[in-house]
């Protein structure tokens, strides 16, 4: 049996409100009519991801208005980013995007690779393609479950948080903590891979297919999962581009775009992976591109772990004695090393001058870095472009003319992190 | 790829792999609106503004070098190894553009130099994604734009003085509630 209610055709023409794209402004004629209901959802509800307010306008049960209000959440990263030396700012990325935190580390690093031109060795451009892949799979498996969890599936999370559990296994055997590893360093990685790191992923490697197919399997035929999601938050192809949308939000609108093969980075265009499309622009089309997204990392994650097993004993970080910490035991032997280990940890190092604006695939959509160098240890300017600051501009065009009860499963589908679109 | 048919082009830099043209001011609109339908560029991907008051200089928040250069007595102080190049004006606001669904996916920064309450037109127009961007840009570093339709702060609050990002904006400068103090 298979349960296919009629999917709705996306849209005639375009649906971002005119005047202010991100505002829905409630018609004339029904602000005459005095039959509107204001409510305010948030910044404290549990199922809005963090602390965005939304303030709606309800004709009946329809969504007639909306007004996003966000910076509940603001910290001030980009201008803490200013004050640290260039290799002290890398723990900040992590937590502005504290679920895709190594996919956020990596962007930093590599903008001030790209400004310091030097090289890493394959050992840890493939280490970090497969830590990026794994916290891909935690972001989507944290959004399913939370997603889940809103819309009634209640099992979900227990389902998803069992797998996000092993990844954050593998991150401790790594790393040494679970989340905000910093374990990248301009220049590679910050530590040798670990003894028995290849075996316990390899398990979960085979594990995870198994799983997807128990998520696809517990909400894939469910009449109400599917009701709930398939024909709601509309958006068009054009819709999205003009919106600026990206990643799943992108994608399960039509537009076949992922910065990781069609602007490869690290050493994406050596592996074999597929890049999933689905064109309603639905709620349900967001969801299938992440369960697709998350096989095709697992398959990512296999090719870069038979790539690493080959790797053993290779250099995982640059010796450029400028740049990149000394070796611990070579402190007590080396005068040099000891000098060189006192500058770049009272000094830091220098960057050249120059600006660069870095973008890679996180599991949000496209994550952009823009840092600006005057040859200083300190990074003059840095701005992230955050996937999820984006797609909540979609809210006021997704949610037009909708139900009360899809909003939980709209501002769900955009998967937006707020300590990202805060800062 | 030629440039110099964008509007308002003043200059072209390549460096670090990236293309950056610079644009006046006054005719951002129809460059970009060129840059969109003449040669592709359908994605606003970021819009950043930059504040280089002080850039090159000593004493500024963020930088603890001297123009006299190293003193080896303070050892969290340094001067530069040589003087980055000046900057025509205060502010820059940068426009990160990408060719999205071309075959090479071509990337472009559009540059525009701005002084202290200078204002610059919304490119809302042309990219509806620029709206919280630019909000954004007037709350952090106070760049007045022009034309937008609801330009609010956005990340602070409603009643914030000052713009968080400028280079003359204090770290721990606001008044801390329920202190001692008090």
């Amino acid at each position: 049996m298979t349960i296919t209610p009629a999917r709705a055709p996306i849209y005639e023409g375009s649906r971002i409100p005119s005047k202010v794209p991100t505002i829905l402004e409630v018609p004339q004629d029904l602000r005459d009519s005095g039959d509107l209901l204001q409510v305010n959802f948030g910044p404290n509800h549990p199922s809005t991801h963090g602390v965005l307010r939304l303030m709606i306008d309800l004709h009946g049960e329809t969504v007639v208005g909306l007004h996003a209000v966000i910076g509940y959440l603001h910290t001030g990263f980009e201008k803490n980013m200013e004050q640290k030396t260039w290799w002290k700012a890398i723990t900040y990325p992590e937590r502005i995007d504290y679920v895709a935190f190594q996919n956020n580390e990596l962007v930093f690093v590599l903008a001030i690779e790209k400004l310091l031109g030097i090289q890493v060795p394959r050992k840890a451009t493939w280490m970090r393609m497969l830590l990026c892949e794994l916290n891909r799979i935690h972001s989507h498996l944290v959004w399913l479950g939370t997603s889940g969890l809103e819309l009634g599936a209640i099992s979900m999370f227990w389902y998803c948080f069992r797998e996000r559990e092993q990844i954050l296994d593998l991150s401790e055997l790594v790393a040494g903590t679970r989340m905000h590893t910093r374990y990248f360093q301009a220049g590679g990685l910050a530590e040798d891979i670990p003894r028995g790191f290849y075996a316990e992923c390899r398990k979960f490697v085979e594990r995870m297919p198994h799983a997807v197919d128990e998520y696809e399997q517990l909400v894939d035929r469910s009449l109400i999962w599917l009701e709930r999601t398939q024909g709601v938050g509309l958006l068009s192809a054009e819709d999205a581009l003009a919106l600026g949308q990206s990643g799943p939000v992108l994608r399960g609108s039509g537009v076949d775009w992922d910065v990781r093969r069609d602007q490869p980075y690290l050493a994406y265009d050596e592996v074999d992976f597929h890049v999933p499309v689905y064109t309603h622009g639905d709620v349900y089309d967001r969801y299938r591109v992440h369960m697709d997204e998350m096989r095709e990392a697992t398959r990512i994650v296999a090719q870069c772990l038979d790539r690493l097993e080959q790797m053993e004993g290779e250099p995982w970080i640059a010796d450029d004695r400028k740049v990149v910490l000394p070796p611990r035991e070579e402190l007590h032997t080396s005068m040099e090393s000891l000098i060189h280990h006192f500058k770049i940890v009272t000094e830091g190092y220098r960057v050249p001058e120059g600006e660069v604006y870095v973008t890679i695939e996180s599991p949000r959509g496209e994550t952009g870095c823009y840092v600006v160098s005057d040859g200083g240890p300190k990074p003059w300017r840095v701005k992230f472009r955050a996937p999820s600051f984006v797609a909540l501009q979609a809210t006021a065009t997704c949610l037009r003319n909708s139900l009360i009860a899809d909003m939980i499963a709209i501002v769900g589908s955009l998967d937006t992190v707020m300590g990202e679109v805060d800062r | 790829m030629t440039w110099d048919q964008v509007p308002g082009h003043v200059e072209t830099h390549d460096a670090f792999g990236e293309t950056t043209i610079v644009v006046e001011g006054s005719t951002l609109v129809e460059a970009c609106e060129h840059l969109r339908d003449e040669l592709g560029f359908n994605f606003l991907s970021d819009i950043t503004a930059t504040d280089y008051l002080g850039w090159g200089e000593p004493g500024v928040s963020g930088y603890l070098g001297t123009t006299q250069g190293r003193n080896l007595n303070d050892p969290m102080t340094q001067g530069y190894q040589r003087l980055p190049e000046p900057k025509p004006k205060r502010f820059a606001m940068n426009y990160h553009l990408l060719a999205l669904g071309r075959e090479d996916g071509r990337c472009v920064r559009v540059k525009v130099w701005l002084d202290d309450g200078e204002s610059i037109p919304s490119v809302i127009r042309v990219w509806p994604t620029a709206d919280w961007h630019e909000r954004e840009a007037w709350d952090m570093m106070g760049i007045p734009v022009e034309g937008h339709p609801n330009l609010t702060r956005i990340l602070m609050e409603d009643d914030w003085e000052g713009h968080p990002l400028r280079k003359d904006y204090p770290i721990g400068g606001e008044p801390v509630r329920f202190s001692d103090a008090e």
